[in-house]
């Protein structure tokens, strides 16, 4: 008996008049677990029944405390007729097993009913007993952490990371088991909504088990996802990432609680820090990089293999024994040793069936380079499922698609995929499935073998036990040691270093020497699906980028549709990739981080939507113009209307470089001149066809260079693509959007935060559209949305949206429903100027002194000779080689995928991680640590708001709050709801029904935060919002799926009102002094 | 021609977004589209240059939203602790403020009358006389309503009570305080001749006889309520009778006011001349005070007996302000006069009530 769970119901508030006679309410609960039940006596005639009901006690296994969710039944009693339900409320305990998130769950939940959504509150008082019984053959998974958030978590260290996890249910579909009889609404939506919550409690517990088995004890961006199949079935699957993980012990050392993962706001001060630097004064700091190339080159180039002899320092250990001499080595031999070490990582990578990672940001030294946005494709028929109700058939087709992804990624010169996901898009029987990611190679620093460096890491665990006082600097030390490994040379431009062998690119490509070190070659434009990683040298601020598209496709039916859908695809990345492309070069921009390509499949068209955050990334080179080309030259007027639009075209790209302040700072290097000569002039010469870039600075409205892009207006399309192009309207004043976490350039986030959600659908009556009317349509219909949403948030200016997430969907034959959610911060634009210049401005400096005492290890200058071919590296020839396909009843794709990668594959890069600057700046973050009394104090301030017996919850898409520090990660909140109506219009027709559904669903959620004792979601995510409506029948029926890390957390402003720790301030003097 | 419409527009935010300039608009009974033109017009959102689209579909967010509060903010307490909307403390304080904030001229309609039915049905009339949207004066009406159906019950006192179940701020609970006073007593107020008295003038004198004629006034231990005057007083009141009654009193009181005010005011022969009359007027509204009829009309009385001789004598305010001074004070130095302190309750509070309504 492994587990016993206890509830206790205490009372309710606000309950429905349920006996029209009195206007009162008989209310009594039912608490069911398993196949349990227990009842609470009858609370007559009240609406305010006080229960206070004896603990209810349930002895049950531990697999079925993850499974199964806690269900109570608020009923009203009746003593003639049946009882009536009033509603329910579902309760995942999963949060109370793990012994590091809530304890207890007490609080008021929405009482829910899918009819008639929120009747009253309940509240309810939850707690788990565990018995551990280490020896039996473990079933369960109890005690593994599930975390949304796709970056190492805010209060742990990642100590290893393991990979891929993935896991996929079927069940039938409740909805499609009435066919005979009548539907009932409420019983049909109940059981599927217990349903989806008994999957995904399975779905965890088994994926949980395979962390286990790997040695981990966590998953990290973890992503559960339905299909709804229809009558094939119901599927839940799930993909995240296997690591463990080190909680920072903020008991014994506040100030050791240093955050590994690097994008807290204080981290993206101090990024910011960086990108403001390029385009700066020139006497500010001289161009970036030099500088701090000559800082690094102080130390000994070899540093990275002291690291890995163990005998030089205990929390080196993290890195593999490789045998390799320790310290000392010349800095020639850092090449060679290089390679060998990143074949290392490759075999410890390749022996992994997938080497993928649903990560978008990385622990310092991880993320080595990046190669390029691979993603594959697949068509599939839902009806020729041979056993519909066995996960095998679905299996396969995932284990397909991520085949050839790795594939994709291995003829990129990658060995691993970062920034990976998955979706479908169904539509009658038809099923796209779609996989995306970064190609990329990463340092091995945390995947090898675990057994040695767990002994290492418990000993060293015992050591900052033991030595609380001096050795406060255990955290820095830790961080640095984990951020010096073997990339410490120029920071924020090596992850842009191409990874594969010039001479022999898989594509054609571009290459410049970087902009910023002058070593390594670049490409001359990135597409990547991570997040902008912190150290990265940005120029300017970013925006958000959409590509958009909309293609008819005649209905069709079976293996012919499929064919058709198949066929159109491959043109429809096509041209949502040149939209980008050009999108791009309209804001002078030459990098897409967060891209995401959306497919979506209805009866008579397709929807394509992608979106991404452009920067301006230093390294890269300067993006030329858009060049117009006529392929007539022969008539006047015609010539007239292309230099009109060619001349729109330049004022657009120099209207924007003002907008987003991109002035690459070239010209000012040119001036001071590079300490680095040799390089600069090889790039100098490389570049010889692409000097329009320096001229940028001077807003030459010519861009008529070589390197121009140039479009060809040979035909209507390209005019509508043009149109397309110059129609985007700016974002207002003050505002600045993009689809990443962090938006480069910005910081000073005030606390001001808005989550929202926006859904909109459009109804297209007479169908007969051509593809160009249903691109404007469609065009409008975000271009508007937006236009609504800054206006909404117009309060907020000087604002950002961040994280921006578009999803299409065409839920009937003539209606495109767009929803949005995301969150707007607002920033002090004042401070950015003045006081936060000067702050950052020392912030910097304090970086970079600390950078020059905590580097005690010697630093690898050159982190990679550019002519080291990587093994893996294949020619494009391999790429296009056509994967078997087999499976006959479902269209195989794969043909198709490989045309697509080709264009993908043109956009890649490569990264070196150095954070050695955000580290620090985390670390200076953390002298201002808590004392233990000031956390619970702000925690009480908080709770008890105004004197409002609500807790305020914040809800965010991003991993962070400004402002604030996460000190607890509670729980993974995945909350699955239906709602239908019968009385659509007196609900307020279908805006009022959803209106009032997602703010139900923010309730909710917002309920089950509280419960825990949290006072934010983090890394919140509306995955699925499918709505259905019959306007004639007056009904309506939405499904809604969110998911989300709740979290407490505390504010800096209060954290640092607490007296600064002297224990701090000596770590700081025992690291640097480790240093010299 | 393509046809072509947005099916379902919505946005929902973890924080509910609470435009104050669409909510006075939602109040005041404007449609959706006057909302709009309104907003299209007004200064405030020109340099936003949001098209009517994009005001149309906030506009549209915007009412949905309040609709959803309504419901909530018929009970204000709920407000705070329902979890739907998490709205902060202070919106959440606007929000209840403004939604029972009301049109003073549609209050003074309204005054006095029976918040009932009846009523609601000449809502038509009361929007057209006074120009409050029919919406907006249903809202203001059944908010008047809801207000009195939970106060009329309650022991303690008035305002606070209302203060403290619909969570208002003190000069609004005040001015409801006032109108469920007039409701509760049916005090006339709609006669042509009180036509002149605007709601705050009323709102005054109830909030005179509330904190003084009532029993809460005297003895807040008791448990009675606020609503109603104190019975026993206007029965005491006959007593004062002996002031118009005693002919000698009549005159020393008469003589002791000339006295004092000999030189001080400018309508003194006017004074001199009318001084019994005008007590005679007084005293007997106080002395009728038992009749619930009389009580209904002891404002028209007011005006007819006292305010309007005073005006066709064109007395000043300060003429006014001096009389009933010494007429009050100089009651006390009357030898035979036994009621001082009932006395001292009646005139405090009429005096102030006539000063308030002697305007034209």
């Amino acid at each position: 008996m492994p587990g016993k769970l206890k509830a206790k119901i205490v009372a309710g508030r606000h309950l429905p008049v349920m006996d029209r006679a009195s206007d009162l309410t008989d209310a009594f609960v039912e608490v069911k677990f398993g196949n349990t039940t227990f009842k609470t006596d009858v609370y007559p005639k009240s609406l305010n029944p006080q229960w206070n009901s004896e603990w209810f006690k349930f002895e049950v296994d531990d697999e079925d405390l993850q499974d199964e969710p806690l269900q109570i039944t608020v009923l009203d009693h009746d003593t003639y007729s049946a009882n009536d339900a009033i509603g329910k409320v579902y309760i995942d305990i999963d949060p109370l097993l793990s012994s590091e998130a809530a304890t207890v769950i007490s609080g008021w939940f929405p009482i829910y009913d899918t009819i008639h959504g929120i009747r009253g509150e309940i509240n309810v008082l939850v707690k788990v007993e565990l018995f551990n019984d280490l020896n039996r053959f473990r079933q369960s998974s109890c005690g593994v952490k599930f975390f949304c958030t796709t970056s190492i978590p805010r209060c742990y260290r990642a100590v290893m990371v393991h990979g891929f996890v993935e896991e996929l249910v079927v069940n039938e579909d409740p909805e499609y088991q009435w066919i005979d009889r009548i539907r009932t609404p409420r019983a049909s939506n109940e059981a599927r909504q217990r349903l989806i919550s008994l999957m995904s409690g399975e779905l965890q517990r088994k994926i949980g088990l395979k962390v286990l088995e790997m040695g981990g004890n966590a998953v990290v961006g973890y992503l559960q996802c339905f299909d709804l199949e229809g009558e094939s079935g119901l599927v839940v699957r799930a993909i995240g990432t296997a690591c463990t993980l080190d909680k920072l012990s903020n008991t014994y050392t506040p100030a050791t609680a240093i955050n590994p993962c690097n994008s807290s706001p204080s981290k993206d001060i101090k990024e910011a820090g960086f990108g403001e630097e390029a385009p700066g004064v020139p006497l500010s700091s001289g161009p970036p990089t030099p500088l701090r190339a000559q800082t690094f080159s102080s130390f000994s180039p070899s540093k990275s293999y002291s690291r890995q002899s163990s005998s030089s320092d205990t929390e080196l250990s993290l890195t593999p024994k490789t045998g390799m001499g320790s310290g000392g080595s010349a800095g020639k031999e850092a090449g060679p040793l290089k390679a060998l070490l990143r074949q290392q990582t490759q075999t410890a990578l390749e022996q992994r069936e997938f080497p993928f990672f649903t990560l978008t940001s990385f622990p310092p030294g991880f993320l080595l380079h990046v190669g390029g946005v691979v993603s594959a494709r697949s068509v599939k028929l839902l009806d020729r499922i041979h056993n519909p109700d066995e996960p095998e058939t679905r299996d396969a087709w995932w284990e397909e698609i991520r085949q050839e992804i790795k594939s994709h990624a291995k003829a990129l010169g990658c060995h691993a995929v970062v920034g990976y996901s998955e979706s479908t898009s169904i539509c009658e029987e038809v099923c796209i499935l779609s996989a995306s990611g970064t190609a990329a190679i990463l340092s091995s620093r945390f995947m090898q073998d675990s057994a040695l460096d767990t002994e290492h890491r418990l000993s060293r665990q015992q050591a900052s036990v033991f030595t609380s006082g001096a050795e406060k600097g255990e955290g820095d030390m830790g961080s640095t040691a984990s951020l010096g490994f073997e990339d410490l040379m120029s920071p924020g431009c090596a992850f842009c270093h191409i990874p594969y062998d010039e001479l022999n690119m898989p594509f054609p490509a571009q290459l410049t020497y970087c902009h910023c070190c002058r070593r390594y070659k670049v490409p001359d434009v990135l597409f990547t699906t991570i997040d902008l990683p912190t150290e990265a040298n940005v120029t300017g601020k970013g925006c958000l980028i959409q590509a958009r598209l909309c293609r008819t496709k005649k209905k069709a039916q079976g293996e012919g549709n499929a064919t058709a859908i198949s066929n159109l695809l491959p043109f429809l990345e096509y041209e949502l990739h040149t939209q980008l492309m050009n999108k791009l070069k309209l804001r002078s921009m030459n990098a897409l981080f967060g891209l995401r390509i959306q497919i979506s499949v209805g009866e008579n068209m397709l929807l394509g939507l992608a979106s991404a955050t452009g920067v301006y990334l230093t390294a890269l080179p300067s993006p030329g113009g858009i060049q117009i080309a006529g392929k007539t030259p022969s008539d006047i007027t015609y010539e007239q209307h292309i230099s009109n639009m060619q001349k729109k075209i330049n004022d657009t790209i120099a209207k924007n470089k003002e907008l987003y302040e991109i002035n690459p700072p070239d010209l000012v290097e040119e001036v001071i001149g590079s300490p680095i000569p040799e390089p600069r002039q090889r790039s100098r010469l490389f570049r010889s066809h692409s000097e329009s870039s320096d001229e940028v600075s001077e807003l030459d409205l010519s861009h008529g260079k070589k390197d121009a892009f140039v479009l060809e207006i040979d035909d209507t399309d390209a005019v509508e693509d043009i149109h397309s192009l110059l129609t985007d309207a700016p974002t207002p004043p003050g505002f600045y959007s993009c689809n990443t976490e962090i938006m480069p350039g910005i910081y000073n986030w005030t606390s001001a935060l808005q989550m929202f959600t926006s859904v909109r659908v459009f109804r297209l009556s007479n169908v007969n559209l051509t593809n160009q009317g249903l691109n404007k349509v469609f065009n409008d219909l975000c271009e508007n949305l937006l236009k609504s949403l800054y206006f909404k948030l117009r309060s907020m200016v000087p604002c950002c949206l961040c994280h921006v997430n578009f999803t299409v969907a065409v839920p009937e034959d003539e209606l495109i429903q767009v929803a949005v959610t995301a969150v707007a911060m607002s920033f002090d634009k004042d401070q950015t100027q003045e006081n936060g210049r000067q702050s950052i401005d020392k912030n910097l400096m304090k970086a970079i002194t600390e950078n020059e005492d905590q580097l005690q290890f010697p630093l690898e200058l050159s982190a990679e000779s550019s002519s080291n071919p990587l093994n893996s590296a294949k020619g494009l020839s391999e790429v296009s080689g056509p994967l078997p396909s087999a499976r006959a009843p479902s269209v195989d794709y794969s043909s198709f995928t490989d045309r697509c990668s080709s264009w993908i594959e043109q956009l890649r890069l490569k990264a070196h991680t150095i954070r050695c600057g955000s580290i620090k700046t985390m670390s200076s973050l953390e002298k201002a640590s808590p004392l233990p009394e000031g956390r619970s104090r702000s925690l009480r301030s908080n709770r008890s708001y105004a004197g409002s017996s609500v807790t305020v919850v914040k809800m965010t898409p991003l991993s962070f709050i400004p402002g604030t520090k996460i000190i607890k990660y509670l729980g993974i909140i995945n909350m699955f709801f239906i709602r239908e109506t019968t009385s659509l219009r007196e609900e307020g027709g279908v805006s009022g029904f959803l209106h009032s559904f997602i703010a139900e669903v923010f309730a909710m959620v917002r309920a089950h935060v509280a419960a825990l004792g949290g006072n934010a979601v983090v890394s919140y995510n509306m995955k699925e919002c499918v709505f259905m409506e019959n306007p004639n029948k007056n009904q309506a029926q939405c499904l809604i799926n969110v998911s989300g890390d709740a979290v407490i957390f505390v504010r800096e402003s209060e954290l640092e009102a607490t007296p600064p720790q002297p224990h701090s301030a000596s770590a700081q003097t025992s690291s640097s002094g480790e240093g010299t | 021609m393509r046809r072509m419409s947005m099916e379902l527009d919505v946005f929902v935010g973890n924080t509910t977004i609470i435009d104050e300039e669409v909510y006075q608009l939602w109040l005041d009974g404007h449609s959706v589209s006057d909302a709009v033109r309104m907003r299209l017009e007004s200064d405030a959102l020109s340099e936003c240059e949001a098209s009517g689209e994009v005001l149309h579909s906030d506009t549209m967010d915007q009412y949905r939203t309040f609709q959803m509060c309504e419901r909530l903010l018929h009970c204000p307490s709920k407000l705070a602790n329902q979890l739907l909307f998490q709205i902060p403390a202070h919106r959440q304080a606007m929000l209840i403020e403004r939604y029972y904030e009301f049109d003073h001229t549609f209050a003074r309609e309204v005054l006095g009358k029976k918040l009932s039915k009846g009523t609601k049905k000449d809502l038509d009339d009361i929007s057209l006389k006074t120009g409050v949207a029919l919406k907006s004066c249903r809202r203001q009406f059944d908010n008047f309503k809801r207000v009195f159906k939970v106060v009329e019950e309650l022991k303690g006192p008035l305002v606070e009570n209302v203060q403290h179940h619909f969570l208002l701020s003190d000069s609004l609970a005040r001015d409801y305080a006032a109108v469920v006073f007039f409701a509760n007593s049916r005090f006339e107020t709609g006669k042509r001749k009180l036509q002149y008295l605007s709601f705050q003038d009323f709102a005054f004198c109830a909030g005179q006889l509330i904190s003084y004629w009532t029993v809460g006034a005297v003895d807040n231990m008791m448990e009675d309520m606020d609503v109603d005057l104190e019975k026993e007083f206007l029965h005491d009141l006959k007593d004062l009778k002996v002031l118009v009654n005693d002919k000698d009193m009549l005159d020393q009181h008469k003589s002791l006011v000339c006295y004092q005010l000999k030189g001080k005011i400018k309508a003194f022969s006017e004074m001199e001349a009318n001084f019994k009359n005008l007590s005679r007027a007084l005293i007997n509204i106080a002395s009728k005070l038992t009749n619930t009829k009389d009580v209904r009309d002891l404002f028209i009385d007011l005006v007819e007996k006292f305010i309007e001789p005073c005006r066709s004598d064109k007395w000043t305010v300060g003429d006014l302000t001096l009389f009933l001074t010494h007429y009050t004070s100089t009651a006390h130095t009357l030898e035979m006069f036994r009621f001082q302190i009932l006395w001292e309750r009646y005139m405090g509070v009429i005096k102030s009530c006539i000063l308030k309504m002697y305007h034209d």
